[in-house]
C-alpha cells in the first residue's frame, strides 16, 4: 500500500518537472505594475517640493543654497516605494521604475541628488514667497527647507522669513544618537 | 576588498539567523518565501538556522526598536567571527517612515555594522537572493549614486527665440 502511494507521489512531483527560479542567472520579465526604484527627471522638474511635503518616509530633502539654486537629495535607504512622489508630481518628472535589483554594500549607492535652477521674478528680482505665512499651512509643510542634506536629518522648523541663523543651526544640527 | 574576503571565508555554505527586530512581518514573509522551492536558496547552501551560534550571517528586519535593542546587540555578538550582516526592507536599511520616531533607533546600522543593505518596502524575494548573490559574489552591483544637474535653465531662451523669428518670418513673407 504504502508503495504505491509512493509511486503515486514520485508521478505527482514528475508532471510539473522543475519549478525552482535559477535566478541570478536567468531574470524573468518583472511584473508591468511593479514599483521599483523612482527616477528623476531634472529636465521637466520644476521644484516645487511637493513630493518632499507627500513623501511618508520623508526621503526626499530639499534646501536652497542660495536664490536661484535648489538641491533636491532623495535618499533611497528608508524609501518604502510607495509611489506618492510620482503621483503628485504636476510634471510627471518622477517614474517609478522596474528596477528591483538595488541592493548595495553602502547607503550612497542608492541616492539621487538633483541640482535645480529656480526663477526669480523678473519685474521685482526678488523670488516668490520663501516662507508660508499661514500657521495651519505650516503645520503640513514638515521643515523640509531648511533639511541638513549631509547629515541627512530632517528639522522641523520653519521660518516667516529667511533666517540666516537658523540656517547655520540646521547646518550644525545632529540627530540625538542612541547609541549606548 | 570585502567580496574576496567573503569568497574565502564563506566558499562553502553561509547558515543564515534570521532576527526580527520590530517588523510588520512583511519582510519575514518575504524570507520565507526564499526558502520555498520556487525560489529554492539552498542552490547556494544557505540554510535558515534557529540558533545565532550556528550562524555566520544576520538577517535583520524592522527597524531596531528600543525594547529589542538590548538583545539584537546579543544575537550579534553570540554569532562566532567572521560573520556578515545584512539588512532586510527599507525599515532595516534607513529606518523607513519611523527613522525618527521616539521609540526607534533608526536603521539596523546605528546599531551593529551591517554589510549589505537590501532596500524594498518589503523586497521582492528576488531582490533578497539579488543581494545575497551579491555577497557571495555572483552577480555585479548595479546601483550607483546618480547626481543630476540643470545646466540651463528650463526654458531654453536660444531656442524660444529661433521660434520667434521662424515664426516671423511667415509674417514677413506674407506682406
Amino acid at each position: 500500500m504504502w508503495l504505491t502511494s509512493k509511486i503515486k507521489q514520485l508521478l505527482m512531483v514528475m508532471k510539473p518537472g522543475v519549478v525552482t527560479l535559477n535566478y541570478p542567472h536567468e531574470r524573468p520579465p518583472v511584473p508591468a505594475n511593479l514599483r521599483g526604484q523612482p527616477v528623476f527627471d531634472h529636465q521637466k522638474c520644476i521644484g516645487c517640493g511637493g513630493c518632499s511635503d507627500h513623501c511618508p518616509a520623508r526621503c526626499i530633502l530639499v534646501r536652497d543654497v542660495c536664490q536661484e539654486l535648489r538641491v533636491m537629495l532623495y535618499d533611497g535607504s528608508r524609501c518604502t516605494y510607495c509611489g506618492r512622489c510620482a503621483d503628485i508630481c504636476p510634471e510627471q518628472a518622477i517614474t517609478m521604475s522596474n528596477s528591483f535589483e538595488i541592493a548595495c554594500d553602502q547607503k550612497e549607492d542608492i541616492t539621487t541628488r538633483m541640482e535645480l535652477f529656480m526663477m526669480t521674478c523678473q519685474r521685482c528680482g526678488r523670488c516668490y514667497e520663501m516662507e508660508k505665512t499661514n500657521a495651519i499651512d505650516r503645520i503640513n509643510l514638515k521643515g523640509f527647507r531648511y533639511d541638513n542634506l549631509e547629515q541627512r536629518a530632517l528639522i522641523r522648523k520653519t521660518s516667516e522669513t529667511f533666517d540666516p541663523t537658523l540656517l547655520q543651526q540646521s547646518d550644525q544640527y545632529q540627530r540625538p544618537s542612541t547609541k549606548e | 576588498m570585502l567580496k574576496n574576503l567573503c569568497k574565502k571565508m564563506f566558499g562553502k555554505s553561509i547558515w543564515v539567523y534570521h532576527c526580527n527586530t520590530g517588523a510588520c512581518n512583511g519582510c519575514d514573509i518575504e524570507i520565507l518565501n526564499i526558502l520555498t522551492p520556487f525560489y529554492d536558496v539552498e542552490r547556494f547552501g544557505i540554510k535558515l538556522v534557529a540558533s545565532p551560534r550556528h550562524a555566520d550571517a544576520m538577517l535583520i528586519s524592522g527597524a531596531v526598536t528600543r525594547p529589542t535593542l538590548p538583545l539584537v546587540k546579543r544575537a550579534y555578538e553570540a554569532i562566532p567571527n567572521p560573520k556578515l550582516v545584512f539588512a532586510i526592507g527599507s525599515c532595516a536599511t534607513g529606518g523607513g517612515a519611523w527613522f525618527d520616531t521616539y521609540n526607534v533607533t533608526g536603521g539596523a546600522d546605528k546599531v551593529l555594522p551591517v554589510n549589505y543593505y537590501i532596500p524594498g518596502c518589503p523586497p521582492r524575494p528576488e531582490a533578497i537572493l539579488y543581494g545575497v548573490a551579491l555577497a557571495l559574489g555572483l552577480v555585479d552591483k548595479q546601483a550607483a549614486p546618480v547626481e543630476l544637474k540643470q545646466m540651463e535653465f528650463p526654458i531654453d531662451m536660444y531656442e524660444r527665440n529661433e521660434a520667434w523669428e521662424k515664426r516671423n518670418v511667415i509674417y514677413e513673407l506674407l506682406k
